[in-house]
């Protein structure tokens, strides 16, 4: 680790990042902010997996950080698109009225 | 990165991510997490990692987010919610549990072996030693991965141009 901030201080930003991400996810309704909530947990992930890369001097973590993205991109593009689709049909953003697939 | 620098930084994170989460229009949700994903950029380059770093900010900052703002407008979803967030007991499970999950993260760390730096390799971290990680041992996942933008393109303009 770079002297100063050791390994477990990146481990604890990333925890609590990746705390407030789920805890957006369960709170809000608009979909796309949970949809942004989504995105901080995965960056969250990525913070601890570049620290361990650097504490292992293994770069192995930063191909799975590079992998991440790519699917992070990929999600958005569909996610969004899944709520286009839901806007027109629905005329709403808001999770509690997009209730048909509930029992 | 020095103790003081990694506290400003972490701090700004954290007021960034809350903004996100707890802002009520999403368009300033949306700018807050550009703030985020910069601020942890700057983290990614303190550890060593230019390049995921540099794709960071223009793959997340500059297209996820972009992305995100344009069907905010596309909707026009500017105006705040009425009622952003579910019930209170919901609020008060979620918080409670979010603070829960970072006690017991907190705690775990108090246990993990303080690492020694190891010698790093020459170039540890830039664009040649990335790619040829990414073209020898990892060269299948990287393959599939192309396959699976072009299927999220087809879907999402599948999807996306569907009428009524």
């Amino acid at each position: 680790m770079p002297p100063g901030a050791p390994l477990t201080w990146y481990l604890g930003l990333s925890a609590v990042v990746f705390a407030i991400g789920t805890v957006g996810v369960l709170v809000r309704r608009n979909i796309i902010v949970i949809f942004m909530a989504i995105e901080l947990m995965l960056n969250a992930v990525n913070l601890t997996f570049v620290a361990f890369a650097r504490s292992l001097g293994s770069m192995d973590g930063q191909v799975i950080v590079f992998f991440v993205m790519t699917v992070a991109a990929a999600e958005a593009a569909v996610g969004l698109a899944i709520i286009l689709a839901l806007f027109r049909n629905r005329e709403t953003t808001n999770a509690d009225e997009l209730v048909t697939l509930r029992w | 990165m020095t103790a003081p620098v990694f506290l400003l930084l972490a701090v700004l994170v954290v007021a960034a991510a809350l903004t996100v989460v707890a802002h009520p229009s999403p368009v300033y949700s949306a700018c807050a997490l550009v703030v985020t994903l910069f601020l942890l950029s700057v983290f990614f380059v303190a550890l060593d990692a230019q390049l995921v770093a540099v794709l960071q900010v223009i793959v997340y900052a500059g297209a996820i987010v972009v992305l995100f703002l344009f069907v905010i407008m596309l909707l026009n979803l500017t105006q705040p919610e009425s009622r952003p967030t579910a019930g209170v007991p919901v609020v008060a499970v979620a918080v409670g549990g979010g603070i829960g999950i970072a006690a017991l993260v907190a705690a775990a760390l108090r246990r993990v072996p303080p690492a020694g730096a190891p010698a790093l390799p020459e170039g540890f971290g830039d664009t040649a030693a990335l790619a040829r990680r990414l073209f020898t041992a990892y060269v299948l996942p990287f393959e599939l991965t192309s396959v699976l933008l072009l299927v999220a393109i087809v879907g999402a303009v599948g999807l996306a141009s569907r009428k009524g």
